[in-house]
């Protein structure tokens, strides 16, 4: 066995459980600064096992009560557990009110819990753009299960499939025509469907409805998506829920998919941070400002533009 | 390499210790940080001092904004300033709004409170007050 490679102070300390290390991290994480950097490449080869379960939907669906009744679940069972609530930045000021701890209560002195609120800071798809760094630390700080809230905007928040192990996807009962409009994006992520609020009336038809459309297969031919109904005021269901959360992570260990979902999720993480430092650096080519007169005085049409321009940067690269 | 240098946001936590259910000052106030580019987390109503000092640390906050209508602000503030001092966050700076008398507002303020608005207090002031509170004074 080769001898541990010295890893620096923080991540030493993060591994070691200090909650003050991990909360720093984060920050910095999230502001993209170098010691965080610094740390996540030390700690990287030890993540990657963590069971990392997003919980997607409209809003007002019940996501933050969902998480609040699994963290009380799962700290029965005797699991660690994180959660990472996502909510919107104002594209006006930047600024944002995260709301979501005002709905999780938990004994304020259970090390077993770790709960972090992240703004989108301007990224889209429903979630932050360091949720995966964050994800990582959380994982390197003993938290073998991280809760992933997205912001609940509904049709856009199929960003969770590149983050989450198991994507749940929670609706309520009489979202009638919405539930058509989403069939095309938050249907189709969807490792597992809960119904919530099914203590209203409308709970059975919506269950039904989702099961149908879930016998008509997923993303996954080998996984058949079960359909879960909640709720969080009698409560009931929550065991089940996080039954079916398990059973699909034992199907990804079972059928090989694990690597295989780690592997387009590492690909896609790979070309998005590409693409961000290309973008940087186009965005600061001189030549830019003289490539859009053409364009503007409608000689050439953006496309051509934007084609030689990339034709020419490949020349002058070879 | 980030596309251009911006600073980060302020993280503020904005909470309601004890039980005094008037919640719409904190709640104006959340809106106003945020409408100043802050990220503000609102813990919302009847938090304990341990809850707040829990909060405070996990999301790393720059400042902690605490409002009281209670009147019981004596017992409830210098609880949470002990508790942030025994949990390595004395250094985040706290400010208070709510109805806290002077002989109080003095005392608090020799506890390490570094602000205390009362009724007549304008947003701006509380926003300026909080940026300068996050070493961002503008």
């Amino acid at each position: 066995m080769s001898p541990a490679r010295r890893l620096p102070p923080a991540a030493q300390a993060l591994i070691d459980g200090d909650r003050r290390a991990l909360a720093r991290l984060i920050t910095g994480a999230e502001n993209d600064d170098p010691g965080a950097r610094e740390v996540l490449r030390a700690i990287y080869p030890r993540t990657g096992h963590a069971w990392l379960v997003g919980l997607a939907g409209p809003l007002g669906v019940g996501k933050s009560s969902l998480i609040n009744a699994l963290l009380a679940h799962l700290r029965s069972l005797g699991k660690k557990v994180a959660v990472v609530a996502v909510d919107p930045s104002s594209p006006f000021s930047g600024g944002s009110v995260l709301g979501d701890r005002i709905r999780l209560d938990r004994p304020p002195d259970d090390p077993g819990i770790f709960i972090r609120s992240m703004a989108t800071r301007g990224h889209a798809g429903g979630l932050a753009r360091a949720t995966r760094e964050v994800a990582r630390l959380l994982e390197a700080a003993g938290f073998g299960i991280v809760l992933v809230e997205t912001v609940g905007s509904g049709q856009v928040d199929v960003e969770i499939r590149q983050v989450a192990t198991t994507s749940v996807v929670v609706l309520v009962p009489h979202l009638g025509d919405e539930v058509q409009t989403l069939k095309a994006g938050l249907f189709e992520i969807a490792d597992v469907f809960c119904v919530n609020k099914s203590d209203l009336p409308g709970a059975d038809r919506a269950r039904r409805d989702l099961t149908e459309l879930a016998s008509l297969g997923s993303v996954d031919p080998g996984w058949r998506v079960p359909v879960v109904a909640t709720s969080t005021t009698i409560p009931s269901g929550i065991p089940e829920l996080w039954q079916a959360i398990e059973a699909h992570e034992h199907y990804l260990d079972s059928s090989g998919k694990r690597l295989e979902g780690e592997r387009r999720r590492l690909t896609q993480e790979i070309l998005a941070l590409a693409e961000s430092r290309f973008v940087a650096d186009l965005s600061r080519d001189p030549s830019l400002p003289r490539r859009v007169e053409p364009v503007l005085a409608r000689r050439i049409d953006p496309e051509t533009a934007a084609r030689r321009w990339w034709q020419e940067r490949r020349k002058g690269r070879a | 390499m980030p596309a251009a240098k911006k600073q980060p946001p302020i993280r503020v936590l904005i909470a309601k210790p004890g039980l005094d259910g008037h919640d719409r000052g904190a709640k104006v106030v959340a809106r106003a940080l945020r409408d100043a580019g802050m990220e503000v987390i609102y813990a919302g109503l009847r938090q304990t001092p341990e809850a707040i000092v829990q909060a405070a640390m996990e999301e790393d906050v720059d400042i902690v904004g605490l409002s009281i209508l209670s009147g019981a602000h004596m017992a409830l503030i210098p609880k949470i300033l002990e508790l942030m001092r025994k949990e390595r966050s004395g250094r985040i700076p706290v400010f208070v709004g709510g109805i806290i008398p002077d002989e109080d507002a003095r005392q608090l303020r020799k506890l390490g409170v570094k602000a205390i608005f009362g009724p007549g207090a304008s947003l701006q002031e509380i926003v300026k007050s909080a940026k300068h509170l996050a070493g961002r004074a503008s």
